[in-house]
């Protein structure tokens, strides 16, 4: 392309972004006996080097399961696999069995960044610079500024570089399964895809736009012909990549069942620690969790999670079309933040990744989604000492994408692509018009907010009698934002086909 | 909503490179610091807890006042900003103090006073003629200016990792030359006298500054053919660029000058004593000599034509600072570096006397005696080539030849930079993606700059 130049300008300067991050501290650091993320990652390619396969998500003496014990699929395990055995070159004591616990340098921990940086740049980044693109109807100026922004997201800069995890390899196949399921290339697609729900199991949040993008394209094909052979490819990738990942633990049904237990952890209880989801800050009023039994628990957040995503999965079944894709996307996962079980604040990623997706379409909106979803982490982000690189990556990221695309001055109806909606609300209500204006009050009022607590967060201490209440507000205001984009989100899905139809219909 | 966004919006994209590089900086302050750090704290303990009369006497740390009285000043403004931060940092035998706030307070200033530098590199992109750029952003001239200077590396590399502060006295150099370009003389002679008494490294331009002005200021008026007008000197422009520089110097050396204390300034100032090469060597041509005169008396001492007693035994490449003999080649002294320097400097000096091109010609000189000084000078550090990178930036948008040398002179200039970021490859890692970003971005521009100028008919 051209200006390849300039493209590369912005992953380097991306690159630049996450290495600086890197080097501030990361989970748990210092902090025995549990230590943190970083040290479960530690221990994880300690125990895949040295015990054998069978024993790996089995308790025993050798491997206790309280102390981080293997809690993701085994393409996460086959790869802290790898990373020990690079290991085991540079510095063998960094993998050693027992004696290993806690071991913390700046060797190790330029090894450990090392890796993540690697992770990223063979898997994510490339996903993205290519999904950027084969953008149509964009300049190439924008798909660079896309790039950019994209890559200078600061949430997922801040969790995998500072905190320390591995999402961008998740995140990076789900996004090839993207471009492979929206260009075509279904089999690819669907097989990338596979690769991310079995390296972390979160990426089911993804899977029903996934099947019914597919589902519908083989409806739309024909389920007689065509469409059926598509079907049956289809189920025979999936199965493929399952059983190709999960061979070793296939040998023996209790091995199968206790990956499984590990991975799904219905023994826990509603939610877990302050997370800006609905029973979370439900709870603030009504304690449910200790009100009603954990079988009722389970299934009201079944019932709520499938409720609220249902419209837009059938009609992306019924209409599947790959724009249609990318919003049912943002709209599953973030139906599946708000309302699922055992969800943690970091999953928001899982929501940011299909709207970074969606940012050339409608960039005010994504913007201002991606700098919420960002505050949303903000007390665990204040636990690994991260304040610094929080607040200039979120400003660089704002910058980033106010100048590249004027977001202020794409506020009208027909950009944030509410057209087809307010015209229907305007046959009842002819003094709809103010919509504009409201949402930009609200970014307003939003951002004010955010910018407040933040400072209030890091300033203030909280009143003893309720020790926990910044981080609660923080969950608590995050979670109304997480409400209003998904009514919002919903709400282009569904107005979207009208449009197309009428079109269709006047053409 | 609308005023914030044009305030924003793709308009005003200065503001964004300005803001994106400092929230770069920001970004770097976990990084490593040399022990400049520890240099610049113990300037501020100095300043604030001594008085005057021991500036340039106190030795109780290894690191002693060496520069010019108006940093020393600058160092004491500073100071009382740092007592918010910690106080314990302006205790003098504090050495090696470097608490968390103090690293904070300290990085913090280097990108406070850059503000300096932006304001410099703004005035710098007013005087670039972009009437001939196209209609994308990244080809204008202007933009391409701002992008070499606010993101140089070789200055995040010097002052935001290693720890100085070069950025606001770049940027007061590159204002007195915007201030040549706008024809305001005196305001840029006056910025340069300024400059010199913050630090004197800058008096390996100080040839071109001083001819520049006698040639092009001091006589008005040239004849038709461009040679010198004899009648036409000002004695009164003269008059008032000497009262300016005296003045300057007045203000910064006048108390030590009544505290009899020239001497011993001086003497800090210019410290012969250090030796010829640098711990870390700049790569000069007296580093290209030393090199030389080790291979030959390795050679001799195999061939066994030196007698190793009478050999020195320290070694220039040891890394120490200290006085040295060489072995085999004849040992250079500070005058011979001296008349090297001078007459490297001649020929460019002497165009801009005889063939004066304006503000341009000017630049150019400034550029070479900096390279000349660089190449030749005694004990100099490799920081150095930032005095030649920088200006030479402005030239580069102007004519493809120079955009091309610029290419070479930035990427050994920043290459040549590595060695100060003496830790963990973690750093060096972090610099070759900025290296990589530097250079690609110089040759990008490089690149488009020459497919605008070979629109330009030849010789312009």
């Amino acid at each position: 392309m051209e200006k390849w130049y300039l493209m590369t300008a912005a992953v380097l300067l991306g690159l630049i972004v996450r290495w600086t991050v890197s080097l501030n501290s990361y989970s748990g650091a210092g902090k025995p006996p549990m230590f943190g993320d970083y040290e479960a990652q530690r221990h994880w390619q300690e125990i895949t080097f040295n015990l054998p396969i069978k024993q790996w998500y089995f308790n025993s003496s050798d491997n206790n399961l309280q102390y981080w014990g293997l809690d993701y699929p085994p393409l996460t395990a086959y790869h802290s696999f790898l990373c020990a055995y690079v290991a085991k070159f540079i510095n063998p004591d960094w993998i050693a069995l027992h004696t290993s616990r806690g071991y913390e340098s700046q060797a190790h921990k330029l090894f450990m960044r090392a890796t993540v940086l690697i992770a990223d740049l063979l898997i994510y980044i490339p996903a993205v610079v290519l999904y950027c693109c084969c953008l149509k109807e964009i300049s190439t100026k924008k798909k660079i500024a896309s790039v950019l922004c994209i890559l200078l997201y600061p949430g997922l800069i801040l969790i995998d570089y500072g905190h320390f995890q591995y999402n961008s390899v998740s995140l990076g196949f789900a996004l090839w399964g993207v471009l492979g399921v929206s260009y075509d290339w279904d089999l690819l697609g669907s097989l990338a895809f596979c690769l991310a729900i079995n390296y972390k199991q979160m990426e089911l949040y993804h899977s029903l736009p996934f099947f019914c993008f597919l589902l519908g394209k083989c409806f739309k094909k024909g389920l007689k012909g065509k469409g059926l052979v598509l079907l049956i490819k289809l189920a025979c990738t999936v199965v493929a990549s399952f059983v190709l990942c999960w061979l070793p633990f296939f040998t023996e049904r209790e091995q199968t069942l206790q990956v499984l237990r590990r991975l799904f952890p219905v023994d826990r209880g509603l939610f877990e620690d302050k997370v800006a989801n609905i029973w979370c800050s439900f709870s603030v009023f009504l304690k449910i969790r200790d009100i009603l039994p954990h079988h009722i628990q389970i299934m009201i957040s079944f019932c709520f999670t499938f409720l609220s995503l249902l419209p837009a999965c059938i009609k992306l079944t019924l209409h599947p079309s790959p724009k249609g894709f990318r919003f049912t996307l943002v709209s599953c996962a973030l139906s599946f933040f708000l309302f699922s079980f055992q969800v943690h604040e970091k999953s928001i990623l899982l929501v940011s990744l299909p709207v970074c997706l969606v940012l050339s379409e409608i960039p005010f909106m994504s913007t201002w989604f991606l700098l919420v979803s960002t505050f949303s982490m903000l007390p665990l982000l204040l636990k690994d000492e991260l304040l610094m690189p929080s607040v200039v990556t979120v400003m660089a990221f704002f910058i980033a994408c106010a100048t590249s695309f004027s977001i202020f001055e794409k506020t009208s109806e027909e950009e944030l692509q509410l057209k087809c909606f307010s015209t229907s609300v305007r046959k009842y209500f002819t003094c709809f018009t103010f919509l504009p204006r409201i949402i930009q009050h609200l970014f307003l009022t939003s951002v004010i907010t955010m910018i407040l607590l933040t400072i209030m967060t890091v300033t203030l201490d909280p009143p003893q009698k309720l020790p926990d209440l910044f981080s609660v507000l923080v969950c608590f205001v995050s979670c109304l934002h997480f409400l209003f984009f998904l009514v919002y989100f919903n709400i282009i899905i569904m107005w979207d086909s009208k449009n197309g139809r009428s079109q269709k219909k006047i053409n | 909503m609308a005023a914030l966004g044009i305030a924003i919006g793709g308009s005003n994209w200065f503001s964004a490179l300005a803001l994106g590089v400092t929230l770069l900086k920001c970004l770097l302050i976990p990084t490593y610091h040399s022990t400049d750090f520890e240099v610049h704290r113990n300037w501020l303990a100095i300043t604030h807890s001594l008085p005057i009369s021991q500036w340039y006497y106190e030795a109780t740390s290894e690191w002693t006042l060496d520069y010019p009285p108006f940093f020393a000043w600058f160092e004491y403004a500073l100071s009382h900003v740092a007592k918010y931060f910690d106080q314990e940092m302006l205790n003098v035998r504090n050495l090696n103090y470097s608490s968390s706030r103090t690293l904070l307070f300290q990085r913090f200033s280097v990108i406070f006073t850059d503000a300096l530098f932006v304001y410099a590199v703004h005035e710098c992109c007013k005087c670039i003629d972009g009437k001939k750029a196209g209609k994308e952003l990244t080809e204008k001239p202007k933009f391409i200016l701002s992008v070499l200077l606010l993101w140089n590396f070789g200055l995040l590399i010097v002052d935001h990792i290693h720890f100085q502060y070069n950025g606001f006295l770049s940027g007061l150099m590159l204002l007195s030359i915007a201030r040549f370009f706008q024809k305001r003389h005196m305001e840029g002679a006056f910025l340069f006298a300024v400059l010199l008494h913050f630090k004197h490294i800058y008096l390996y331009v100080a040839p071109a500054y001083g001819v520049y002005l006698l040639r092009s200021y001091c006589f008005t008026a040239n004849k038709p053919d461009g040679s010198i007008r004899w009648n036409s000197f000002s004695f009164v422009r003269l008059i008032s660029l000497g009262l300016i520089v005296f003045l300057v110097s007045a203000l910064s050396l006048g108390p030590f000058l009544a505290l009899n204390q020239l001497p011993q300034v001086f003497s800090r100032l210019f410290p012969f004593k250090r030796g010829l090469c640098h711990a870390y060597w700049a790569p000069n041509f007296w580093a290209l000599y030393s090199a030389l005169d080790k291979v030959l008396s390795v050679i001799g001492l195999e061939l066994k034509l030196l007698d190793p007693n009478k050999i020195p035994k320290a070694s220039m490449t040891s890394g120490l600072v200290q006085q040295f003999q060489h072995t085999v080649l004849p040992s250079v002294t500070p005058l011979a570096t001296f008349i090297c320097t001078l007459i490297a400097m001649l020929p460019s000096v002497f165009c801009l006397w005889f063939k004066p091109q304006g503000p341009r010609g000017f630049l150019r000189c400034l550029i070479l005696c900096a390279l000349s000084s660089f190449m030749f000078g005694w004990h100099v550090h490799e920081k150095a080539i930032l005095l030649a990178v920088l200006p030479m930036s402005l030239l580069s948008v102007g004519k493809a030849v120079d955009a091309s040398i610029f290419l070479i002179l930035t990427t050994t200039g920043h290459y040549s930079l590595f060695p100060l970021l003496f830790t963990a490859p973690e750093k060096k890692s972090l610099f070759l993606i900025g290296w990589k970003l530097s250079t690609s971005l110089a040759w990008d521009l490089w690149k488009s700059s020459v497919n605008l100028y070979s629109l330009s008919p030849p010789g312009t």
